[in-house]
């Protein structure tokens, strides 16, 4: 199983944070600032795996941005590194051709998309377009629930309450 | 009015942007409105309030367990953008220990019946987030029913759920496990498959036993699926299967050789590789096209594939070491990999090869290797050659003079810090290996006259360990003189205090040797042959003696005022000697007449010591403690609190009884020391015998070692290791290493022997620790009692579920159909298991019969197990469950 997804720029800033273990805060921002000192400091023509603590770390570069999973040591670091690539095509076809700024601003729809992609620590969905179709489906619900907000009849009963 | 001038995230985000250098202060400013913002009464101002929290908690880690109650509020609002912040809020700062977390319990059960397919998605993400053991309970039901859903999205996020849910709440296996299983045969609909293996192969991975009977679906999947993520997950499952049913491996072996050369994909083909190399060692012919695979993976340029493949030789090694040597050349090549991760993975399979007939060779190419390494690299690998060497006591060492030597040389490679484990490892081999303290003493002279050496931190525990082997060991040293000088030489103030005590230590041990050895000559006892040799050697004369005495009232005499007692006491013990020794020496320093009086009272007092000192020592078992005999009378877990203020008045009286090194007056003392060091020799002799009693007892005596007297020519066989040429390139290195590749990982042992191996000492029982048994998880335990419930259909603890269930109101009337729809079932659960096993059975009968009638009988009854009374065959009900039945596919 996957036990957390970690999304560290190249700066060492942390732009994505998916626990599916229990980690306390206080060991979340420890296991950060080891792994960022590990996988920030690797080459580049050096194989994406990293033992730690037991367990392995998986990691994949796309440009400025470094995705790193950790999973168990019985697990298949390839399947992983695929999962990764899932991931950011994804977020790629979402977005069109993402980079780091749109998961910045859209940091809730960046973790809305992840919860599509995994599960319990678990993959859960392989096909692109059943994802995408249910992201549209999710934001027509956030646009509509916006325009009920913003409705003149709602706001003078909000301010009749 | 508030909303209108709240800051939005997007300001927040830009804000921290634009933040250079007090990017705190802007944090903490923003806490602040948030704190502000949160408690409004307005849903919107609120769920922003959380969501800037929110951002905040996962980027700097701000503590947000404060606004766990304003986020159950969030997602209570009806307006989906406030709901799936809160949603978010929740799943990404919960713990099980946050106090309101029972608190969301009926607003999860109210989006889990939410007709909108996100609404559901979201609260069932949360609850594989957050569950806990009441939680996972209380909502049960509910997710039992979305495991039935027409929803595609929403019957696979149930299932990917259920994890969490048997994971806290193990008696949920007597709801959703049958409901599970069936969706195993969802064939039409990949995603449920793909989810559903994953949690086989999750659950499977604790407790792999009690899945077994579950081996013919997953079977079915591995022959028909064409889904490479469904696969690689049921090969995983059958990873573990395997080892436990070797009928099951012999099913299976073939058709994961087939996916192994048809597929294309690197994920699925090295999980066939492992899958192979774990659990399917026996067949050889698996094994081989395995290994055809893997030279495949090794000889690729990306580097993820070159490891992986080293990994795999890494699993195969233990069972066919062949499959390594085959691509040793490979192997030691990676040795030097700009990849650290590939360098340790190859260091490993290096070590794997070893054995007794090649680890003079790799660890001199280690070794050499190790000098140019980077220091943590370096470390890495001696700290291997260390642990390989000493395994089992010393199993692969022939020649101890080389390995000895080796460790001298690892010691001085720059950048060692394996100083404690060389320390160890001196020590241990000169207590248990008689015929190597010759060469012992030797490295361990060569450590302590070097200056240079004491200026090094991490060599002070290696330098420990040669001073007390050379003080120990004396008498092999050819001059003691020397070694004397070397001990007491100024640069030893670099020493810790500890290590400085044993240099003292060694250099009395010294220089009582050192006055033995002159006075037997100058007294002209020729007694015993080796004796006079030994002297002749030493070339003590009496000038030399007058220099050692000089040497030690200079070195040691500013020592007796040290602030560390250990070395303060042991400095006024060589005093004190040298102050008794000196007057009567003295005279027979200078010929005269009546020297001889004096020296015979003189030889007396140095005998005394050097006998003391000549005792030997030996390892002592770990165990030894607990096999002396308890006397008589005494209690051993007696309280001994009040000890204590017993203790406090009368222990320092007693003290100065026991120590006779306390009276710091060395002229007043004399009288004192001779006549307590008399009455020490005497208890000394007493031990001597008992060990020797005790040797006959445990057959510990050594062999007659013939090597002493020709170890000079010995030596000139095998010329040390530390003579390598230091100018060698890594280039040359890695020429040398394939080299060496070709030579010496032959797997035929090369029988010649120019030595014989020397005994080495070993203790009984008591050279390793006893490990300590691994401790069974007790949850795990509960969960797979639960699944062989379920999977064997034992009726009385599902109904006894369902009746609990029954207390907790379950209003749901769907619920209470499925449950009762259950009950009824519950009997019968492992049918469609059975149906269609009994319907392969038929076909593979033709296979049974290669298995011999005996199993298949055994089988049959298997199969009859409810009808085992009527069969005539008595077994207690406990026994029907704990068996596991195995499915008559695999017959």
């Amino acid at each position: 199983m996957i036990h957390f997804v970690l999304l560290i720029s190249r700066q060492g800033k942390v732009r994505l944070t998916k626990w599916y273990s229990p980690y306390s805060q206080k060991e979340r921002s420890k296991v950060i600032r080891e792994l960022s000192g590990i996988v920030l400091n690797r080459g580049p023509k050096l194989c994406n795996f990293v033992e730690w603590r037991g367990h392995r770390v998986v990691y994949r570069r796309y440009a400025g941005l470094y995705f790193c999973m950790c999973i168990d040591e019985a697990d298949n670091e390839l399947e992983v590194l695929d999962i990764i690539h899932h991931f950011v095509e994804i977020l790629d076809r979402y977005f069109g051709s993402v980079c780091e700024l749109d998961l910045i601003f859209n940091f809730h729809k960046a973790y809305y998309i992840l919860d599509e992609v995994l599960i319990a620590g678990e993959f859960q969905e392989s096909s692109k377009r059943t994802i995408i179709r249910l992201l549209s489906t999710h934001d027509s619900m956030v646009e509509m629930a916006k325009e009920e907000a913003t409705s003149i009849g709602n706001m003078i009963a909000q301010v009749t309450k | 009015m508030d909303s209108l001038f709240q800051r939005s995230l997007d300001d927040i985000i830009k804000g921290l942007r634009h933040q250079q250098a007090g990017e705190s202060a802007f944090v903490s400013k923003v806490l602040e409105e948030v704190r502000r913002e949160i408690k409004s009464t307005d849903s919107h101002t609120k769920s922003t309030a959380l969501q800037k929290l929110t951002y905040l908690h996962s980027i700097c880690f701000v503590d947000m367990s404060w606004a766990a109650f304003h986020a159950i509020e969030c997602i209570s609002y009806p307006n989906f953008t406030h709901k799936k912040v809160g949603y978010l809020a929740i799943s990404q700062s919960f713990q099980e220990s946050t106090p309101v977390i029972l608190l969301i319990s009926n607003q999860l059960r109210k989006d889990l019946k939410s007709n909108v397919e996100v609404e559901v998605s979201l609260a069932l993400e949360c609850l594989s987030r957050i569950g806990n053991l009441d939680l996972c309970r209380d909502l049960t039901p509910e997710v039992f029913t979305l495991m039935a859903s027409s929803r595609i999205p929403v019957r696979k996020k149930a299932i990917g759920v259920v994890l969490r849910l048997f994971g806290k709440y193990p008696d949920a296996v007597r709801v959703c496990f049958k409901r599970l299983v069936e969706s195993l045969e969802s064939s039409d609909s990949p995603p449920i498959v793909s989810a559903v293996i994953g949690v086989f192969c999750e659950l499977a991975s604790k407790d792999p036993k009690a899945y077994l009977p579950l081996a013919p679906e997953f079977y079915k999947i591995l022959v028909d699926s064409r889904n490479n993520w469904v696969l690689i997950k049921v090969l995983k499952i059958f990873t573990k299967l395997a080892p436990l049913e070797p009928r099951l491996a012999k099913k299976i072996v073939e058709p994961i050789c087939e996916l192994m050369s048809k597929t294309g994909a690197k994920s699925l083909m090295f999980e066939c590789i492992r899958t192979i190399l774990t659990s399917l060692a026996e067949h050889e012919s698996a094994v081989k096209l395995a290994a055809g695979r893997i030279n495949e993976l090794l000889i690729d340029e990306d580097p993820n594939l070159r490891y992986l493949g080293l990994h795999a030789l890494a699993i195969v090694a233990p069972k066919h070491i062949w499959a390594v040597l085959e691509n040793k050349e490979f192997v030691i090549k990676s040795l030097s990999d700009p990849d650290p991760n590939i360098k340790l993975e190859s260091l490993r399979l290096v070590m794997e090869m070893v054995s007794e007939s090649n680890v003079v060779e790799i660890c001199r190419v280690l070794v050499n290797y190790a000098t140019k390494s980077e220091p943590e690299f370096c470390n890495v690998i001696l700290g291997s050659i260390l642990s390989t060497c000493s395994n089992n006591v010393y199993e692969i060492i022939v020649d101890f003079d080389w390995y000895v030597s080796l460790l001298g040389e690892m010691s001085r490679i720059q950048h060692c810090q394996k100083g404690e484990e060389i320390e160890n490892q001196l020590i241990d081999i000169g207590m248990r290996v008689q015929d190597v303290r010759p060469e012992l003493v030797r490295v361990g002279r060569d450590l302590l006259m070097d200056p240079a050496l004491l200026g090094n931190p991490f060599l002070h525990r290696i330098l420990s360990a040669a001073a007390w082997l050379c003080g120990e060991y004396v008498e092999f040293i050819r001059n003691p003189v020397e070694l004397m000088e070397s001990l007491l030489q100024p640069r030893t103030s670099l020493l810790p205090p500890s290590v400085r005590a044993v240099y003292l230590e060694s250099a009395f041990k010294a220089l009582v040797f050192c006055l033995h050895s002159y006075l037997k000559s100058a007294h002209g006892e020729n007694g015993e042959a080796s004796g006079t040799t030994l002297i002749q050697e030493n070339h003590i004369t009496p000038d030399s003696v007058l220099h050692l005495l000089n040497l030690i009232d200079m070195a040691v005499g500013p020592l007796s005022g040290s602030y560390d007692v250990e070395i303060q006491e042991r400095a006024r013990n060589i005093l004190g000697f040298t102050e008794l020794i000196k007057p009567v020496l003295s005279d027979s320093l200078h010929p005269q007449d009546e020297r001889h009086k004096q020296q015979v009272e003189a030889s007396k007092m140095v005998r005394l010591l050097h006998d003391t000192f000549s005792d030997e020592l030996g390892p002592v078992s770990m165990s030894a403690q607990g096999r002396v005999p308890v006397p008589d009378g005494l209690v051993l877990h007696e309280n001994l609190a009040d000890l204590e203020a017993v203790c406090g008045s009368s222990l320092p009286a007693s003290s100065a009884t026991i120590s006779f090194e306390g009276s710091h007056n060395v002229e007043g003392a004399t009288s004192i020391f001779i006549s307590d060091q008399k009455e020490e020799s005497e208890p000394s002799s007493e031990s001597t015998s008992l060990l020797a009693e005790h040797r006959k007892r445990h057959g510990l005596y050594y062999l007659p070692s013939e090597k002493n007297t020709e170890h000079h020519e010995a030596n000139n066989d095998y010329p040390p290791a530390n003579e390598l040429k230091s100018g060698v390139t890594v280039s040359n290195d890695a020429q040398d290493l394939a080299k060496l590749a070709e030579q010496s990982f032959l797997p035929k042992r090369k029988s010649k022997q120019v030595k014989a191996r020397p005994v080495v000492v070993k203790l009984d029982e008591g050279d390793v620790l006893p490990i300590s048994s691994k401790i069974p998880q007790a949850k795990d335990d509960s969960l797979s009692e639960a699944v062989r419930d379920v999977l064997l259909g034992n009726k009385a603890a599902a109904d006894s579920v369902i009746r609990k269930k029954g207390k907790e109101k379950l209003n749901a009337k769907e619920q209470e159909d499925d449950l009762d729809h259950m009950d009824s079932q519950s009997g019968t659960v492992q049918n469609p298991v059975k149906e269609r096993s009994k319907r392969s059975s038929r076909k593979q009968n033709a296979d049974e019969g290669d298995h011999g009638g005996d199993k298949g009988k055994q089988k049959r009854r298997h199969r009859h197990g409810k009808h085992r009374t009527r069969e005539g065959v008595q077994n207690p009900p406990a026994n029907v469950i704990s068996q596991t039945p195995v499915p008559d596919l695999l017959l």
